[in-house]
């Protein structure tokens, strides 16, 4: 690993910019290179979003992975081939089309594997990946090798290479993504259909297969053109990342796309402007990176599929549950010990079974709901709290009553399943519940409880 | 000792040892990754383990093994939580999730490895793609008499300041790290196999798949990063799905398939390392290939060929096991044919031409007549025609009556219409197990559902 040239870049360290030139550089003044890099980024992010949401959805995300590794001995192989033929590779098409003739060649071994073994499409998918990879690198080492010398940048198509973009490069993937759009727009409908129901869609004679190859060839080109500036060993990442993170926000494949396709806008836009920013960090990770930021951003922040909304909603509910259960005390402890209608706090918290610090919460929370009053001594159950609470018992045994009869639980297992259960009733099946078990619930339409009821809540 | 042996055992026996042990190391687990159909987990380890490296390269900033080994295994537990953790709380599709973790540590990998390259540590962006074998070197005593000795191992300072001897930290590591696997894989070789096979009996049995599943991760990242200098963390994902892949090609059983990949992954080690380190100077070129990228080619030319030629389940095997199948079913369906006009006082043979035109193609009853004229069941007549031999005939009345068996049976037990149970049983009669032809039972003296003797 000791490494003879590296004396050249050991001379930098980290030169944070000033706030006036990370301004300059965000609103594009920052010089005509610097212009072309993030408007080039931010488009081949755009164009990775709404591409990437129909490969994600085809489950095709690690599929573009080991086509873009596929890429390195096509490229290697056209830089053999422009040598041969003009004496030098250096030409970016002939590269490009190489880089896609490897992405083909490794999308049929995909298929020749999944389809004449007993491998899997994954072990296909490692394979191609590292084995084609492998022999790139063999390749690589074979041109270094050769008479002619230079291997002309091939290795900035591996990391790749933001900053070396041109106008044209730009241009050709500003076209890429309008095309992109155009292309979704024109057939959302079929997309969708194939995303959502592909027997469906074939049933109905949508021709899948084309279909399917066409979200493929879309992935194909957006890799290719994303292959010099973020490099192959990551541009899938901007095929993965912005419509992983899009599924957070929503559920509605047209809202998808706009945000998918936003968040890629953005990835590219903020990742090659800090790239630009700091000239010695690779552009190709700093993209990946700004991407992967606005992934765990969405996860945490995500109004309905997010990880904290999903909390809060789990911390809700089980608030509720421990009040519904201190409610279900109270008024089993009004059956037990008749006359007292106050109750003691700490033995209906017992008796519901919370924790000391949980239940009193529970009571607070009942008590601001005007559920529970309080007196000196102790708590009593206001009639909207009666109500509720009969409401719940109610839904408590009958599950009892349900579960012994018809799920055949002894009835000494029944409280503790009739818990779970009763927080999830549906009304309509409540009122089957009740028609089918009217029998038994008489007094006040509260049916007796399954087991003897004790102090200590469970039997 | 002259100079040439001198540069083999210095140069290339460590690097060519290195390469082989971490072949086998990743090989041999590899299998689990693709009986599980889990091989892009160790994809995604391979990927994620960058981080870890690096970060554990610029805290200590050398190259020990330990720390770096401990950031490595670190980052890929890491990487396999996560990936687990957007899956469960995120849900988000399995495979996302993988390309998710693994290309943002992978991403933090290279920023952090050009940190480190700008903060003068000597970590190759190179080593991260293809491994640098060559750089595994021994100082082996110039004397084969002073070989085979402690101090040769441990490595000593020669009197003129040289050292001399001490094998790689590398290979120790490596071959410490193919001693650990081989005896978990031993030790653990039901539950393994159970958590592969059936992750449902594995838990209800009390061996926790998630556990093992765990555990197999962290070996699998184990194994990446020690063989992060001999292979690189790219080509690793090769040797971990291929020798596996290749065995799983050529056995149906896991014992023999462990083996196999052992041998499959340990000869793409040896046989790559010697391509490309010497087969450039057998075709007079200078210098060499990349090793690791040839080891990785012959692993996939191996898999290749199993696909091919493997017994059972390669494509030639595959194909001559659906010739002979076809061949059966023609001749099967010839000899019936002639039966049957024998049935109706046809005594004197089918032509050729009869016989195309009740069969799907020329081609099926050019076959079916030359296969059962080689087994014996039918003879040339004159004028063109072809009869059966007495041992035909007894065949064919075997198939007739499996026929008319099987349409009797779909008619009266399955409730079918007699004029569609033709081309069911067609399909039928043709089955068989080991012990002969496979056909219901029947009433004694019953007729077939068109009121035909059943022979």
């Amino acid at each position: 690993m000791i490494h003879a040239s590296l004396g050249a870049i050991t001379d930098v360290a980290i030169e944070w910019p000033s706030l006036a030139d990370i301004v300059r550089t965000l609103t594009l003044r920052a010089g005509y290179n610097t212009t072309v890099v993030i408007v080039g980024a931010a488009l081949l992010g755009l164009a990775g979003g709404i591409v990437g949401t129909f490969a994600l959805f085809r489950r095709r995300a690690l599929v573009a992975d080991a086509l873009s590794h596929a890429a390195l001995p096509g490229i290697a192989l056209a830089f053999m081939v422009g040598v041969a033929l003009a004496g030098h590779g250096r030409s970016t098409p002939l590269l490009l089309a190489g880089a896609a003739a490897g992405g083909i060649a490794g999308l049929l071994a995909i298929h020749a594997i999944a389809r004449w073994t007993r491998l899997g499409e994954d072990a296909a998918i490692g394979i191609v990946l590292s084995v084609f990879f492998g022999f790139g690198t063999v390749l690589l080492g074979l041109i270094q090798g050769m008479s002619t010398g230079k291997e002309g940048g091939l290795k900035t198509f591996i990391y790749g290479q933001t900053a070396a973009m041109q106008a044209s490069d730009a241009a050709n993937i500003g076209a890429i993504a309008i095309a992109s759009i155009i292309l979704v727009s024109l057939l959302l409908k079929e997309f969708r259909l194939l995303c959502f129901d592909e027997t469906f869609a074939r049933a109905q004679g949508w021709p899948t297969n084309t279909l399917d190859y066409l979200i493929l060839a879309m992935v194909l080109v957006v890799l290719v053109v994303g292959l010099q500036a973020v490099g192959l060993l990551l541009v899938v990442a901007i095929l993965i990342i912005p419509p992983a993170a899009a599924r957070f926000w929503s559920d509605r494949l047209d809202r998808l796309l706009w945000i998918a396709g936003g968040i890629g806008l953005a990835g590219g836009y903020f990742g090659a402007a800090a790239s630009s920013l700091l000239p010695r960090m690779p552009a190709g990770a700093v993209i990946v990176l700004t991407s992967g930021l606005f992934f765990l951003v969405s996860m945490a922040f995500a109004p309905r599929r997010g990880l904290l909304a999903a909390a809060a909603r789990r911390f809700v509910l089980r608030f509720r549950i421990t009040r519904d259960h201190v409610l279900r005390a109270m008024l089993e402890l009004k059956e037990l010990v008749e006359p007292s209608i106050a109750a003691d706090p700490h033995a209906v918290i017992r008796h519901a079974g919370a924790s000391p610090l949980s239940g009193r919460l529970a009571i607070l929370l009942a008590r601001s709901q005007g559920l529970i009053s309080r007196s000196t001594d102790g708590i009593t159950l206001t009639p909207r709290g009666l109500e509720n609470a009969l409401r719940v018992v109610r839904n408590h045994r009958l599950w009892e009553q349900y579960l012994m009869h018809y799920a055949e639980i002894a009835p000494s297992h029944v409280d503790w399943s009739a818990d779970l259960v009763e927080h999830v009733l549906d009304p309509s099946l409540i009122a089957d519940l009740e028609k089918a078990l009217s029998d038994d619930a008489e007094r006040s339409g509260l049916p007796p409880s399954a087991h003897p009821l004790t102090a200590r809540g469970r039997p | 000792m002259n100079e040439s042996t001198y540069t083999f055992i210095a140069v290339d026996l460590p690097a060519m040892l290195a390469l082989t042990l971490a072949c086998l190391t990743c090989g041999l687990l590899g299998n689990y990754l693709v009986l599980r159909r889990e091989s892009l987990m160790g994809d995604a380890i391979a990927h994620s383990v960058l981080p870890g490296i690096v970060l554990a390269f610029l805290l200590t900033g050398s190259r020990d093994a330990f720390p770096m080994f401990l950031g490595a295994a670190g980052a890929g537990v890491v990487a396999v939580i996560l990936i687990d953790a957007l899956c469960r709380y995120g849900r988000v599709e399995r495979s996302a999730a993988m390309g998710v973790v693994f290309c943002v540590l992978f991403a933090a990998g290279v920023l952090l490895l050009r940190l480190a390259s700008a903060e003068n540590v000597d970590l190759d962006a190179d080593c991260v793609l293809y491994g640098q074998p060559e750089t595994i070197i021994w100082y082996p005593p110039a004397e084969w008499s002073q070989f085979f000795t402690w101090a040769t191992l441990v490595g000593y300072v020669s009197p003129e300041g040289h050292a001399v001897g001490g094998v790689p930290s590398q290979v120790v590591a490596l071959a410490c790290t193919l001693l650990v696997t081989v005896i978990c894989l031993r030790l653990f070789h039901k539950e393994l196999a159970l958590a592969a096979f059936d992750p449902g009996l594995a838990g209800s049995l009390g061996f926790s798949p998630v556990w093992i599943t765990r555990g197999l991760m962290v070996l699998i990242a184990a194994a990446t990063v020690v063989s992060f200098e001999a292979i690189g963390s790219i080509l690793v994902i090769a040797m971990l799905i291929c020798p596996g892949a290749t065995a799983r090609l050529c056995t149906d059983k896991l014992k023999h398939q462990i083996r196999l990949s052992g041998a499959f992954a340990a000869a793409s080690g040896l046989i790559g390392y010697i391509v490309g380190a010497f087969g450039p100077g057998w075709l007079g070129f200078e210098g060499s290939l990349i090793v690791s990228g040839s080891a990785t080619v012959i692993a996939g030319l191996l898999l290749v060929a199993a696909m091919i030629a493997a017994p059972g389940q390669g494509l030639i095997s595959v194909r001559r096991r659906r010739t002979a199948l076809e061949r059966r079913i023609a001749r099967e369906d010839v000899i019936a044919m002639v039966y049957r006009a024998e049935e109706l006082g046809q005594n004197q043979g089918l032509s050729f031409e009869t016989i195309r035109r009740s069969l799907a193609s020329a081609r099926a009853a050019r076959l079916g007549i030359s296969a059962a004229r080689r087994s014996g069941h039918v003879v040339n007549a004159p004028a063109g025609v072809i009869r059966l031999t007495d041992k035909g005939r007894e065949e064919a009345r075997t198939i007739v009556r499996s026929h008319r068996l099987w349409e009797l049976f779909l008619v009266r037990e399955l409730g079918i219409r007699p004029d569609h149970v033709h081309p069911t049983a067609e399909r039928l009669e043709h089955l068989r197990d080991a012990s002969g032809r496979i056909m219901p039972q029947r009433e004694h003296g019953e007729l077939d559902p068109h009121d035909r003797q059943i022979p």
